[in-house]
């Protein structure tokens, strides 16, 4: 948090208790169920101890698989990803089992004895490495974020009013993920300096390929991932091994990593063609937009909820493929004016940065909106601005500022601007 | 067996490693791949046709063998499954209701071999053999009118179909060029 930033909330801080003092403010979360302290369970011996933490019988939490834009609660057969409850979350890290997850033909079930990782084409010395190898390898962990390709493919042309930012954003997660630079592994095999492009390939059944262009950056922050939050990566992420760019589109992370192939040119795979490529309104696409772009979204309030007049605090996450969030800014006029709000927690690079601002509510219907500025000065685009360029048949890479609705009632509602 | 051999070498190599952080060579983790089992892996195929194996097929045969493993998820001649649809769609691509298909989308024909041979049938990947591989990509592109329907295709041929969409993708431009410091 910088020194500005603590300037900007300051103020809003001691208006806030100057408010709450007296005693006009209303608790966002509702009154307390316990009316007296009398009221609160005594207490009482509790479970035994057990081989691994679950979560309390009063949480209910969970991700949503989907089939498609507007198509969800489908049959977990039609399912083709499933959603980070990105609403209910706090902090920046997202539990492990609640990370998003995408997948082309289901998560499968490998044994990391008998798992391998090739890696050949333009290379001196091909290799075979196993886990272990790979786990006995210099190391680094690194927080980032992992967006899908298609997080935001809810907006392109309209806005659900019933959509939750569950359903609108919840194809992102950050998590801590460990692994061996591929920069080592490179020099491992002795990769020819001419090469400039690498496939990276799936033990999924559809072998998952992408082509990885061998720019610095991506020579100096990609690395391939045993561990997830300080355990094994769990299957659905892509146990053993994945691989992970640090800011890049999530289908480039390739998971069960079994295969690199070092080349001179793009392999042109039906991912990088015919999936995850940007219709633009003249019929032409954009191919290989592997960054993702300078984002951010309000979790709270947010779509489907309700508020009372009164304070209201404003949270949400930020996040930008070109590196550390530098600066957020909401509006709660429409965009008529905007202020800065405060970063809270680590702000990391490629990461989710939590943010947030105190905010009373007249009671008066409004919009409220959120936009982020990265530390390379990109600005996350207004929804018009982003159709100026992409136009709506885009599908993927949707990064536009994202408006929640609040009526007189209170109630939050998602709407296009 | 060499495994014994290798281990020691790599014990050895294991101990100069440790003294000199981050200058570990080729063989002190992992083995040598060998180049027979380097092709039951080396499955992708590039535009340039490099990948692609021996055999032939027609679009006749694969009009059956599409009908056996393929119709049921993408509709017969492509059209109305429950899976992508695989034909049709050209000159929609900057209306308001674009259709992705391989006719109108698709910018290289051997990418539909490269992902039919890897991932599809969905549940039996890779059971397709070459030479039916071969037929039922003729099949799919005379059903978009890119081949007729008596069509043959092998390595040779394969390449040299140009796609209607062949132009239609751009680079961008960070990635047209790639240069590192390496």
């Amino acid at each position: 948090m910088s020194a500005k930033q603590n300037e900007a909330s300051a103020p809003s801080r001691r208006r806030f208790l100057k408010f709450v003092s007296a005693g006009v403010g209303a608790a966002a979360g509702g009154p307390a169920l316990a009316d007296t302290l009398a009221d609160v369970p005594p207490r009482e011996p509790g479970a035994d101890l057990s081989g691994h933490s679950e979560r309390s019988q009063y949480v209910k939490i969970a991700r949503i698989p989907e089939a498609g834009p507007g198509m969800r609660h489908v049959d977990p057969d039609d399912a083709i990803n499933s959603k980070t409850p990105i609403d209910q979350l706090v902090g920046s890290i997202t539990p492990t089992d609640l990370h998003y997850e995408r997948s082309h033909s289901g998560v499968p079930n490998l044994d990391p004895a008998k798992h391998r990782l090739l890696m050949h084409g333009m290379v001196n010395k091909p290799l075979v490495l196993t886990v272990n190898d790979l786990k006995a390898m210099p190391s680094t962990s690194r927080v980032v974020f992992i967006e899908c390709t298609g997080n935001g493919w809810e907006s392109w042309k309209k806005a659900d009013p019933n959509l939750t930012v569950q359903n609108t954003h919840g194809l992102i997660s950050t998590n801590e993920w460990t692994g061996v630079p591929l920069r080592f592994l490179i020099d491992l095999v002795g990769v020819d300096r001419k090469a400039t492009w690498m496939l990276a390939e799936g033990d999924d059944a559809a072998a998952v390929a992408r082509s990885i262009p061998l720019t610095d950056e991506i020579l100096s922050e990609a690395f391939v991932a045993y561990g997830q939050n300080g355990e094994p990566l769990r299957p659905a992420h892509g146990f053993p091994i994945r691989l992970i760019i640090p800011g890049f589109e999530g289908n480039l992370n390739i998971k069960w990593l079994r295969r690199f192939k070092f080349g001179d040119h793009p392999w042109m795979t039906r991912w990088e063609t015919a999936r995850y490529t940007q219709l633009l309104a003249d019929g032409k696409a954009r191919q290989f937009q592997l960054r993702m772009e300078t984002n951010s979204v309000i979790t709270s309030p947010s779509g489907t909820m309700k508020i009372r007049p009164g304070y209201n605090r404003i949270t949400g996450l930020a996040w930008s493929g070109y590196g550390k969030i530098s600066k957020v800014e909401i509006s709660t006029d429409a965009t008529r004016m905007w202020q800065s709000a405060q970063l809270t927690g680590l702000v990391l690079p490629k990461a989710q940065t939590r943010f947030q601002m105190d905010w009373l509510w007249d009671g008066k219907p409004t919009k409220i909106v959120s936009r982020s500025v990265d530390e390379k000065a990109n600005v996350q685009p207004d929804r018009a601005s982003l159709v100026a360029q992409m136009g709506t048949n885009a599908l993927f890479h949707y990064n536009a500022q994202q408006t929640w609705s609040i009526d007189e009632n209170g109630s939050v509602s998602n709407v296009l601007a | 067996m060499e495994v014994s051999a290798m281990f020691s070498r790599s014990t050895v190599a294991f101990v100069i490693f440790a003294s000199a952080a981050f200058s570990a060579r080729a063989y002190d983790f992992g083995r040598p791949a060998a180049p027979e089992e380097i092709k039951l892996w080396d499955i992708d195929v590039h535009p340039d046709g490099k990948g692609l194996p021996p055999g032939s097929g027609s679009a006749v045969s694969g009009k059956t063998v599409f009908e056996e493993n393929c119709a049921a998820c993408h509709g017969p001649g492509g059209q109305n499954g429950i899976k992508d649809r695989l034909a049709g769609g050209q000159r929609t691509l900057a209306s308001d209701h674009p259709i992705k298909t391989v006719g109108s989308y698709w910018p290289y024909a051997t990418t539909l071999f490269d992902y039919i041979h890897r991932a599809m049938p969905y549940q039996a990947p890779g059971s397709l053999s070459d030479d039916d591989t071969y037929s039922v990509v003729a099949y799919i592109l005379s059903l978009n009118g890119i081949l007729p329907t008596d069509a043959k295709l092998d390595k040779e041929t394969l390449p040299k179909v140009k796609m209607p969409n062949r132009d239609g993708l751009i680079p961008e431009p960070e990635f047209r060029n790639i240069t590192n410091s390496r």
